[in-house]
């Protein structure tokens, strides 16, 4: 008797389990409702802004159970972008980023602790230069909802710091303990499929 | 001695763009490998590629009127073997590809996103080329290497001239200094 009450909990638990699964989102790259962005101090007076123009990503977003929120990005290294033909040109070669040899940097999550109010800390894998780190994003949610062309849409962005020094680029330590730290700016929309 | 070539003699105007290029090429050449090694935070970092830029342009503004001058001029008949003349005109035909090549390839790295430059801060030259996203990495190794290789042909070049001059005892060297042999 007790162990059918036990097999009966369960059974309903599972059956409770599987309607708030988890859902499913393809980040928009397509129509780019995403953005993946830095900016490192230059020289110390300034903030330099650059941008990755081409990546590609799918998050699963869980309401009941936010713990299992998972997400994983690929980034195509040889898209940076900070507006300067020959800045860029550098910033691909085997000084930073070597694209040739590290074509794409990923994040994947292992771990998202909710911390409510539509935020919560993602924790992962930054996969960098031949370089994995762990990396935790502050996460916001902006929005969510009905999209006006039958789609459903959530958006979140999202803050953090990598240090330069971790990812072992040869003529990063010439920029000075001033460009030490890369701030990361996300601003992310999925699609629900 | 005449501003144009003639069968035998080179003219003024071929002599100083020959010395002139010879002098700006090397200097590039020896410019870009140097500037390539600057740090970051070397006075030099952003003034050599300008100064190699600026020195890049006019040297390419003066291999179009060069081309244009040697099409519109006789050449100096070639001296030597047979295999010494054909071997001087296939030199003298991949100099001028090999400039061109390294030339338009220079200009392409820094147009590759839309921004143009400035020749020594003064004449704006446009970005008119948006061909590829790697646009200035594919162009910069063209750029590279085919400097490699003009060097090697210019060091060739010298080594065929002092040939000449040396053991063929002819006037090929000395007509490009604008001199007659035996003056």
């Amino acid at each position: 008797m007790k162990f059918k009450t036990i097999l009966g909990s369960l059974l309903i638990t599972l059956f409770m389990a599987a309607p708030a699964m988890a859902e499913n989102y393809i980040i928009d790259t397509q129509k780019h409702h995403a953005f993946i962005q830095f900016k490192v101090k230059h020289l110390g007076y300034s903030w330099l802004l650059g941008r990755f123009d081409t990546f590609k990503g799918t998050f699963t977003y869980d309401a009941k159970h936010p713990e299992n929120n998972t997400v994983k990005v690929t980034i195509d290294t040889a898209s940076i972008d900070t507006n300067h033909a020959k800045r860029d040109k550098h910033l691909r070669s085997a000084d930073f980023f070597d694209v040739a040899k590290y074509p794409t940097a990923t994040f994947e999550s292992t771990s998202y602790e909710d911390k409510g109010h539509d935020r919560g800390i993602m924790k992962g894998l930054l996969h960098l230069h031949g370089v994995t780190k762990q990396l935790a994003i502050d996460v916001d949610q902006v929005g969510t909802g009905p999209d006006p062309w039958g789609g459903y849409r959530r958006g979140f962005e999202g803050h953090t710091i990598l240090h330069l020094s971790d990812y072992h680029m040869p003529f990063a330590p010439k920029l000075g303990p001033v460009s030490e730290d890369v701030q990361l700016y996300l601003s992310i929309e999925g699609i629900r499929q | 001695m005449n501003l144009r070539n003639s069968t035998t003699t080179y003219g003024w105007i071929t002599i100083v763009l020959h010395w002139a290029m010879a002098v700006a090429i090397f200097g590039l050449f020896g410019l870009g490998v140097w500037m390539r090694s600057l740090g970051y935070y070397d006075a030099w970092y952003h003034r050599a590629p300008d100064l190699h830029q600026s020195i890049g342009m006019i040297t390419l503004a003066l291999l179009l009127f060069r081309l244009c001058w040697a099409s519109t001029n006789v050449k100096p008949h070639t001296l030597g073997a047979p295999w010494e003349r054909t071997g001087g005109i296939i030199a003298h035909r991949l100099f001028y590809l090999l400039m061109l090549i390294i030339m338009t390839s220079g200009y392409l790295i820094p147009t590759a996103e839309a921004e143009g430059f400035d020749i020594f801060s003064g004449l704006h030259v446009p970005a008119l080329f948006h061909l590829t996203p790697k646009q200035a990495d594919i162009n910069g190794a063209i750029h590279k290497y085919s400097a490699w290789l003009i060097v090697v042909l210019a060091a060739l070049h010298a080594a065929a001239a002092f040939k000449h001059h040396l053991i063929n005892r002819d006037a090929t060297l000395l007509r490009m200094l604008g001199k007659k042999k035996g003056e």
